[in-house]
């Protein structure tokens, strides 16, 4: 009986002992990652590459399901379905050889988007659009939707449907920082 | 009687409509409006010209009162993820995790396992924890190894006259009007943003990139 109260204390103190120097460890490691939980298995509810892809691309029952495929098998599940929306939205795409300002004709343009990535240059101006780059990157100021609405509606050389292809939204209602983290202070 | 009916119907249909909403915000039924709703994506060279900064917005459409009570979702991982071969297929990940206060950024770093389904990748080499900015305070930046990182309510920096694009996808306008309405005017968003060196994701060349955002299981 005594004996094994010796045990008990003795393994008790060498708990606590362990569990200080464990203690001790995350303390040394700047902590906080072994003191949380970050176990077990995230899965996919969105994805996102371009601005407006899902929005105006993919028709409505299909959207939780672009969201959740991945990019490399985007285009061979969905690149039909964008050139049929694309077509019904801006219908001179369906003429043999239109083209819109990237001479991207519906099949080639839709094939492009379908992949829902953003392409980003690691060499030099990152951009949606800026009259020169084209798909560099996307940064905060880009009038994203307005290059959009130019490539769908603006046709050969971004004149068609002037109506259509620019909604005069050019700027955001806040100014940006020039320094991380860039987005402007909330309302 | 009839006229009200005509106006409730007409209203419920706006509304409708007005959900169906912009650049990601509110896009698919499983997500809408959710904490894993994704709003936005960016991704730019930074001040610093070394550099790549990742921005990805959730919880999009806060008004100015509601902001101070909107939080990140604890189980919910936000990704970035970049393919820097050309084959679309993630070569490396940055996760983000908010836990009691903090945002807790893993990678740049290979993924366990590529595709819909992560773990944490607690090992990764490249780690930076941040302070989870209070709505009203000037922003937390936390930064080590040449990493920045910043999580917290900001100004939806996305702008679009969205109502009327509406008007016109449902027939019932032909134009947009000069000037436009910025629809997304007065609101806020939840910002995770990262900046890491380009040297950590490739040097040179081009990546394609796309954010993902991810429930526990």
């Amino acid at each position: 009986m005594k004996f094994n109260n010796i045990k008990l204390y003795a393994y008790a103190v060498l708990v606590s002992v362990m569990t200080f120097n464990c203690s001790n460890d995350d303390d040394n490691n700047g902590g906080e990652p072994m003191d949380t939980d970050f176990s077990g298995t995230y899965a996919q509810q969105d994805q996102m590459g371009r601005p407006a892809v899902n929005t105006v691309f993919v028709s409505s029952g299909m959207k939780d399901a672009f969201n959740t495929t991945v990019p490399s098998q985007q285009s061979a599940s969905f690149q039909s379905m964008f050139e049929t929306n694309l077509t019904a939205l801006s219908p001179a795409y369906a003429n043999p050889g239109d083209t819109n300002a990237l001479g991207l004709d519906a099949p080639t343009f839709t094939g492009l988007l379908a992949t829902d990535v953003l392409t980003v240059s690691l060499d030099g101006t990152t951009t949606f659009f800026d009259g020169t780059n084209v798909l560099t990157g996307r940064t905060l100021a880009d009038d994203v939707i307005s290059v959009e609405l130019l490539l769908i509606f603006g046709g050969e050389d971004g004149t068609e449907n002037p109506g259509l292809s620019n909604d005069n939204v050019d700027a955001n209602d806040k100014a940006f920082l020039t320094s991380f983290p860039y987005l402007a202070s909330p309302w | 009687m009839k006229k009200t009916k005509i106006l409730i119907a007409t209203a419920i249909l706006g509304i409708a409509t007005f959900v169906a909403i912009a650049a990601d915000h509110i896009d698919a039924p499983a997500v809408s409006g959710g904490t894993s709703d994704i709003t936005d994506f960016y991704a730019f060279q930074g001040e610093n010209t070394s550099n790549i900064a990742f921005v990805a917005n959730v919880q999009g459409l806060l008004a100015p009162g509601a902001t101070g009570s909107a939080s990140f979702d604890e189980n919910v991982m936000i990704e970035f993820n970049i393919d820097n071969t050309g084959d679309n297929v993630e070569d490396l990940v940055i996760q983000a995790l908010a836990r009691d206060g903090k945002m807790y950024v893993f990678g740049p770093t290979a993924p366990s396992q590529t595709g819909l389904n992560s773990t944490v990748a607690t090992n990764a080499a490249n780690q930076l924890v941040a302070d989870i900015t209070p709505y009203g305070q000037s922003a937390m930046v936390a930064s080590s190894t040449g990493m920045m990182a910043f999580a917290g309510p900001r100004d939806d920096p996305f702008f679009m006259d969205f109502a009327q694009y509406s008007e016109i996808i449902g027939g019932n306008a032909t134009s947009f009007n000069n000037p436009g309405s910025d629809t997304f005017a007065g609101s806020n968003v939840l910002s995770v943003v990262v900046e890491v060196p380009k040297s950590m994701i490739g040097g040179t060349g081009t990546i394609n990139t796309w954010v993902e955002s991810k429930r526990k299981q």
